[in-house]
């Protein structure tokens, strides 16, 4: 049964655009051909086909859908901040086909229930694919275990502590260790919370002037150090989310180089923003981890460059006005951010922080491969997750540009190079920027 | 909008007085002088003027403090003003009502200025940028952040005692830096008015990383730190770091930072001794030192009434201009 | 451009007018009073002249202005001087000009925020008109009238002159 708007599995055509496909190293002007929600033929439509409809693709680059490894859209739990509806709306209109849900909703993605919930939600809403992390311990609480193998079952592609603390390393080894037993890839918050000690800002100059408590580089670097060494120990295959200083992106590296199984990914606003935008105590700058030094940033970027970070991702976290309408510390952290993934990513192709190409492996085959799925690829026989998108066309971030029920970024009111024409999920068009 | 634009209108006088950061020297120096004025008045025998009478201000704490709340208030009604002193015990807050709606509660009443104290950095900032465009805001300390007219009240203090040229005093502040919103604000105002060197004293668990930044030179050895200073300001300790692993003892503390007429030797001969308050005697400091003849601690409660009946008169003036 | 070079005439004619209106009061042991700060020089001279005893009072009547909200704050205000008690004295209010008269209707508050005087006199060295309050002078030295963009003013202490100025 499909809902009364749901958009058809038609034949389409796309035309005349540059197709980057990295997963299959594919960089070429060229049609594309999609036909019962499938790839069927690029550059060459197959035997007999004709087009129920044609996407005009001319100046636009046609890519695997994006993949999004964190978004949180608020649903079940915190419906005032967003809902699935709306945030997988708002993916389709960023050219956004997969959403990695984290399990801190209300309740928590620790039963196959909650799994379901969300799953069927997303299909009813029929704009993008929702895949969810499980719960690393019951309840999030980092005390006991959670049955892992159910989650699994239940469809998770991984599990993860989210923000919350593990109460101590050993309980933090046997759950990795539980996890390797069902193969499932854990995904890891490097935060150190005694370190952290309820600071909002990055213990640095700018947070000495202000007086505001502070999360030293230290709370990143030690959770990375004696995560790897229980990665080593356990034999876990591991993601690092979001690392935000330089020193942390370097122990990554040294240990890739060694043969550890770890990925890792750095948010957008990371590769933006510094300690120096909450020089004026702007809510919308508040993000936990939060912003760290110019260096960092610039060391985050050639981070990327080099391979040591596989993903970008927007680590989208909508809220109400209310959560940020106050004073710095008592401020929710979060940057909505599905909205600006595109254009801000493709800004670092323009910074030549990396080619084209280069920059949507990191935003297509690189997070699928870290979430073990078989999207971000167009090869002829692939579910046909695309987007269409214009590189070239200028647009202005603001709360009425913006789709996501969110709309605190601190990127409102910049000028946005990039946008999503067309995007299409399994085949069918969710999303014409024309509409 | 930054802080100097938020604190400054656009004819260059106080709005707010949220920081001194974004403030200059002439202004620092324009709010001593007025000061001096109303130091006159408070010596008087009528110690009130009619200057802001009709006017309402709030003291809107949402941190206890008899002795600041105290203060702000005679400074208002000295000026003539009516006062209306408003504390948000956590139950309150707890209650549910978010601070932006006791703020638009609160100015439904037609309030001209706002005394804010709140425990979160930033917040004096917040309230400003959510004021009604004739209301101004006086920061009475917000967390760790900044207490400017603590500041400038020391500041008035030390050109009383030492003259206007702070080009040749060495000042050394002591005590929990990191946790401290005086010390802040204070380094701030030594450094807006050009003073020869600021010194910072104290363990490095009370020193806030990158502190040199801040324009100090840091000591961790109080004799080192005091040598042939002019003026020494001494932070209160307050008990919680005990708790908190920054300091093992109130004696250690003592033995190391107090101050005694021993370690005064150190310093300059005509070295002055300040201290916010209240003092806890035998951990900052003994009895000797905070009763004795270079001790100015009285004098700068005196001079906080004149200094924020200042700030008060400076924020307020040019209203009919502004709307 | 009129200087008036004789001051000292001018000061001599109004001490003559105080000690007639003294006289017809039966007013005993006056105090004197100046607003700063042409006023607390022409002040002193009376008070020498009349051979008052004790200091002459000083009045800084910034903290007393009604436009206070419109051209805001003076940094530079001298604290008043009132160095004996107003209460049931008779005071010689003193200004060096008088003018629209809201600068004594702050002067006479603030000496009411000081006690109660039993009557209060006001001498003027010039009174140039243009009165906006229902305030008269008891004791004029001269009265001018100035062309619209004059202002008159008192420079001294030493030498005391009188200017007047048009604004270009």
């Amino acid at each position: 049964m499909s809902p009364a708007n749901r958009s058809k599995q038609l034949r389409f055509h796309i035309r005349g655009g540059r197709i980057i496909d990295p997963a299959n190293d594919i960089d070429t002007s060229a049609d594309l051909y999609v036909a019962k929600g499938r790839i069927v033929g690029l550059d060459q439509a197959p035997d007999g086909f004709t087009a129920d409809a044609t996407l005009d693709a001319s100046g636009c680059i046609v890519c695997p859908g994006l993949v999004e490894l964190s978004a949180r859209m608020r649903e079940p739990g915190q419906e005032q901040k967003a809902t699935i509806a709306s945030e997988t709306r708002a993916a389709a209109s960023g050219g956004i086909t997969t959403l990695c849900c984290p399990p801190d909703t209300n309740p928590i993605i620790d039963t196959p229930a909650v799994v379901e919930l969300i799953r069927l939600r997303a299909t009813e809403c029929g704009k993008a694919r929702v895949v969810t992390l499980g719960a690393l311990t019951r309840a999030l609480a980092g005390e006991q275990l959670s049955e892992m193998a159910a989650l699994r079952k239940a469809g998770c592609v991984g599990v993860s502590n989210a923000l919350r603390p593990v109460a101590n390393t050993l309980i933090l080894r046997r759950a990795l260790e539980y996890a390797v037993t069902f193969d499932l890839t854990v995904f890891l918050h490097a935060n150190d919370h005694w370190l952290a000690n309820d600071g909002c800002a990055h213990e640095g100059r700018v947070a000495t002037r202000l007086g505001l408590p502070g999360i030293p580089e230290a709370a990143e670097t030690a959770a990375v150090a004696h995560s790897l060494a229980l990665i080593g120990q356990t034999g876990v295959r591991a993601h690092f989310c979001r690392l935000t200083s330089g020193r942390a992106a370097r122990m990554i590296a040294r240990a890739r180089f060694d043969g550890l199984p770890v990925t890792a990914d750095v948010a957008i606003p990371y590769l933006y923003l510094t300690e120096n935008d909450v020089s004026e105590f702007d809510s919308q700058c508040h993000v936990l981890p939060p912003l760290r030094t110019v260096e960092d940033r610039q060391q985050l970027r050639d981070a990327l460059q080099s391979g040591t970070f596989q993903a970008i991702c927007s680590d989208h976290q909508p809220h109400e006005p209310d959560a940020k309408m106050g004073p710095f510390p008592a401020t929710e952290p979060g940057i909505s951010g599905l909205d600006s993934l595109l254009p801000l990513a493709l800004r670092l192709a323009e910074d030549d922080v990396l080619t084209l190409p280069e920059l949507i492996r990191r935003l297509t085959c690189g997070p699928a491969r870290i979430l073990g799925l078989p999207a971000g690829t167009l090869a002829v026989g692939a579910v046909a997750d695309i987007c269409i998108f214009n590189p070239e066309l200028t647009w202005l971030l603001n709360a009425r540009s913006m789709r996501s029920q969110g709309h605190n970024t601190p990127f409102a009111g910049w000028e946005m190079k990039g946008r999503a024409i067309h995007t299409l999920l399994g085949g069918r068009l969710v999303y014409s920027l024309a509409d | 909008m930054n802080t100097r634009d938020l604190q400054i209108d656009s004819e260059g006088r106080l709005r707010h007085f949220l920081t001194l950061s974004g403030l200059n020297r002439q202004l620092l120096t324009e709010i001593l002088d007025t000061a001096e004025s109303f130091a006159g008045v408070t010596e008087q025998t009528v110690k009130k003027v009619p200057l802001l009478r009709g006017k309402t201000i709030v003291n809107l704490f949402f941190e206890a403090s008899t002795r600041t709340r105290t203060t702000f208030e005679l400074a208002a009604k000295r000026l003539s003003a009516d006062v209306l002193n408003i504390n948000i015990t956590q139950s309150s807050a707890v209650k549910g009502e978010t601070l932006l709606d006791t703020l638009r509660n609160i100015e439904a009443m037609h309030v001209d200025m706002f005394v804010v104290r709140h425990a979160d950095s930033g917040a004096a900032h917040f309230i400003a940028r959510n004021v009604a465009p004739h209301t101004s805001v006086i920061n009475a300390g917000d967390g760790r952040h900044s207490h400017p007219t603590q500041a400038m009240l020391d500041m008035f203090t030390i050109r009383r005692v030492k003259g206007p040229d702070f080009g040749r005093l060495r000042v050394a502040i002591v005590g929990d830096i990191l946790h401290s919103r005086v010390a802040r604000s204070q380094i701030h105002a030594l450094n807006l008015l050009n003073t020869g060197e600021v010194r910072i004293v104290a363990p490095r668990t009370l020193i806030p990383v990158h502190a040199e930044s801040l324009g100090v030179r840091v000591f961790h050895d109080l004799r080192a730190g005091i040598q042939d200073v002019d003026v020494i300001m001494m932070l209160r300790l307050q008990h919680e770091r005990m708790k908190g692993a920054l300091l093992p003892s109130e004696h250690e503390y003592y033995e190391l930072f107090g101050l005694t007429e021993k370690k005064l030797e150190h310093s300059s001969p005509d070295v002055t001794v300040m201290h916010p308050g209240p003092i806890n005697r035998g951990v900052e400091m003994d009895s000797e030192v905070a009763d004795g003849p270079r001790s100015v601690i009285l004098e700068q409660v005196t001079h906080g009434i004149a200094v924020r009946m200042a700030v008060m008169s400076m924020a307020m003036q040019r209203r009919e201009a502004r709307t | 451009m009129t200087d008036f070079d004789d001051i000292p005439a001018i000061l001599d004619e109004m001490t003559e007018q105080l000690r007639v209106q003294i006289r017809q009061t039966g007013r005993t042991d006056l105090a004197i009073v100046g607003i700063h700060s042409g006023g607390v020089w022409i002040a002193t001279q009376l008070q020498q002249r009349l051979g008052l005893t004790g200091a002459a009072g000083s009045l800084d009547i910034s903290f007393y202005r009604d436009d206070f909200t419109r051209i805001g704050m003076n940094p530079v205000v001298k604290p008043s001087q009132m160095p004996y008690s107003i209460d049931d004295r008779h005071i010689i209010l003193v200004d060096d000009v008088l003018h629209t008269g809201r600068t004594i209707r702050a002067a006479l508050n603030e000496l009411f925020d000081y006690g109660r005087p039993a009557s209060i006199l006001l001498a003027v060295l010039i009174d140039r008109g243009g009165r906006e309050l229902p305030i008269a002078a008891d004791v004029v030295g001269r009265r001018v009238t100035l062309q619209p963009g004059e202002h008159i003013k008192l420079t001294g202490p030493d030498p005391l002159k009188l200017v007047i100025r048009r604004n270009p």
